[in-house]
């Protein structure tokens, strides 16, 4: 492989990963206070792309309108979600949220097939998104480059609600103790709300730009982003921002590269991040940049 | 004294008192369900029959899968994977060369499978037993993690499977599937094995090592405590319940004949899993009911799809609405009626006595 073609898949990589660290922030925040592992986020994107698609094919509004609309209607689903499943079983044993939680993914799965059908649809690019920069050799689409952009931004908007907001503190002292921080007189219900409308904010900005990139949606597009970024979040370390973005750039780096390196494997694709899971899980149980132990 | 639900008859007599009784009624039991399968094979239409074989299939895995997440508490999502493992086993080991080398259109299998063609009886168990192997292989890293972790990376598993499946061509025929397997699973295959599955389960579970495995789900630590080696005590329960998976795959291949990866996804595993909690985790008598209801009531609730009309509204159908319900039950169980429908109740010809018996007033 020459210069210029790994060039080019570093930068795939790059655009994968920074969206399976968009999804994977969701899952890392809500596990940090709950420990609970939010298997209907992958559906909650699905959901996000869906309301892009309407606000952007059905009423004509432009993309960026599509996706901060997108954002706000998807946080208010993550809350429902919320308050409505798993706030009745917070007291329960966790199996039974972890159970509720699949129970809430397949509903959303397939209200999605009943209402939208399961014939895929097309998620037409944004002009801005759809060209073609080339450099000695190098040919990459705008999308490319402008997503790993747009994902920083977000991230850096993210870690200041969560390092400088009283909210954030809020947050952050949550996944340490959580009876505490009830008698300290916080509001825990609304903190927990506000960390589902921020995961799943994300979720549906990770899910339009994959949608972008991938131009078609359909019902059940939600499940393999999701289980995968779920595998970023405990390889960058559950419970931390940061690690999951580092490990979603990895898990996308690494899909990338066996694809381009070994092209016979590219079938099994979708199975590394199963594989680098079960290797993490034996090797090192803390991730990359995580300090707490799994159960 | 706290409030009894309608199946809780109070105290029952010990156990060693009635065993005769016991024995005797169980044995009638059985003869009085094999008189009734023999009705429903003569008499019933084809569709209820095959009906009745998935039921009893679908018990078999709920009551398998039942002992690994139930009473051994180990929340595991894998099943698919299992069944896939058994189902794919069997129907290479029965199927005739010919027919192989008519599927395998893109690429031939390869060897030995080629010129293989052996009755179903020892392939089911070829096919138990490489099941089982592949889950005592599997128990190594996966019971090193515990909780939610356990279920995400058996669902990797099950999920690695799928795609091995899909990829294998000369094993497999990738995506394409097996098809003309020969029907040879009946009425007597799914419900005899059902009748094995019970019995050596339910030997299992109300033996030593079944209060060990429920030991384990209660409290680790306290079991590792008593000297009850946790890690094999799991392994035992898992590799026991992926031998039935297994075996239930195979006749499940040979009732429907035509096996492909998109059948096995985690769908699959999510249907059991309604199931085995609908039940209640942990009761044996409830994986059987439920899977009875969700056979039959799923093939009930195909009326929500057709278009009917109501009150002269005419309401079209809408497909999909099945699984809809599912998820319904699954999420509405889980926040009201966290127990299932039998908690973790078994039946028992005692409590069934005690049941009739006039309640001691208290």
């Amino acid at each position: 492989m020459d210069g210029a073609q790994l060039t080019q898949q570093i930068i795939n990589g790059l655009t994968l990963g920074s969206l399976y660290g968009l999804i994977a922030i969701g899952y890392t925040m809500v596990y940090g206070i709950l420990r609970l592992i939010n298997f209907a986020h992958g559906d909650v994107l699905m959901v996000g792309c869906y309301i892009a698609w309407f606000a952007a094919v059905q009423f004509g509004l432009p993309w960026w309108v599509a996706l901060m609309g997108s954002m706000v209607l998807t946080a208010l689903l993550g809350v429902i979600i919320d308050q409505g499943a798993y706030r009745p079983l917070r007291r329960a044993p966790r199996i039974s949220a972890l159970i509720t939680a699949i129970g809430v993914s397949f509903l959303l799965e397939n209200l999605g097939l009943v209402i939208f059908g399961g014939r895929p649809k097309a998620f037409a690019r944004p002009e801005v998104f759809n060209q073609i920069y080339e450099w000695g050799g190098v040919r990459v689409l705008s999308l490319s480059i402008w997503v790993p952009i747009l994902t920083a931004v977000i991230l850096a908007g993210l870690l200041l609600i969560i390092y400088r907001t009283r909210v954030g503190m809020a947050m952050r002292a949550l996944s340490r103790d959580m009876v505490t921080v009830q008698l300290m007189g916080v509001d825990t219900n609304r903190i927990v709300a506000i960390t589902f409308a921020l995961g799943s904010a994300l979720a549906a900005a990770g899910g339009v730009f994959w949608a972008m990139k991938y131009p078609q949606i359909n019902p059940l597009m939600g499940i393999l982003p999701g289980l995968k970024a779920f595998v970023a979040a405990v390889l960058g370390g559950i419970g931390n921002v940061v690690g999951a973005m580092i490990g979603g750039l990895l898990l996308g780096m690494a899909e990338i590269l066996l694809v381009a390196w070994l092209p016979e494997l590219a079938g099994y694709r979708d199975a590394l991040a199963f594989v680098l899971l079960i290797g993490i899980l034996i090797f090192k149980p803390t991730g990359i940049i995580g300090q707490e132990l799994p159960e | 004294m706290s409030r009894r639900g309608w199946f809780q008859p109070g105290p029952l007599p010990a156990a060693n008192t009635t065993r005769k009784r016991d024995t005797r009624l169980t044995i009638l039991g059985c003869l009085a369900a094999a008189a009734g399968l023999y009705l429903l094979e003569g008499h019933a239409d084809p569709y209820i029959v095959h009906m009745t074989c998935i039921a009893g299939l679908f018990a078999v895995l709920a009551v398998s899968y039942n002992l690994i997440n139930g009473v051994t508490g180990q929340f595991s999502l894998e099943p698919n994977a299992f069944v896939a493992c058994g189902a794919y086993v069997t129907a290479l080991l029965t199927l005739s060369p010919d027919e192989k080398a008519a599927s395998f259109i893109l690429e031939p299998i390869i060897w030995p499978l080629s010129v293989i063609s052996i009755p179903l009886l020892p392939a089911l168990i070829i096919a138990g037993i490489l099941t089982a192997l592949m889950a005592f292989l599997m128990g190594f890293p996966v019971f090193r993690v515990r909780g939610d972790y356990l279920a995400i990376v058996t669902l990797g598993f099950g999920e690695v499977i799928r795609v091995v499946a899909n990829n294998a061509q000369s094993l497999t025929n990738g995506p394409l599937g097996l098809k003309g397997i020969p029907h040879l699973t009946n009425l007597w295959w799914a419900w005899g094995l059902l009748a094995v599955t019970l019995f050596v389960i339910v030997r299992l579970v109300n033996s030593s090592y079944g209060r060990a495995l429920k030991a384990v789900r209660e409290d680790e630590v306290a079991a590792e405590a008593m000297g009850i080696n946790a890690f094999w005590h799991k392994m035992l329960a898992f590799t026991l319940s992926a031998f039935f998976e297994g075996v239930a795959g195979g006749l499940l291949a040979h009732l429907i004949t035509t096996i492909s990866p998109s059948q096995f996804t985690f769908m699959f595993t999510f249907n059991l899993l309604i199931i085995i909690v609908v039940g209640g985790l942990g009761s044996t008598t409830g994986a059987v009911l439920a899977a009875l209801l969700f056979t039959f009531g799923g093939e009930w609730l195909r009326a929500v799809e057709e278009p009917m009309s109501l009150f002269g509204l005419d309401i079209p159908g809408i497909p999909g609405m099945r699984m809809v319900f599912f998820s319904l039950i699954l999420v509405g169980v889980m926040l009201f009626m966290r127990k299932g429908l039998l908690g973790r109740y078994e039946f028992s010809w005692r409590w069934l006595f005690a049941l009739f018996r006039r309640r001691p007033a208290s």
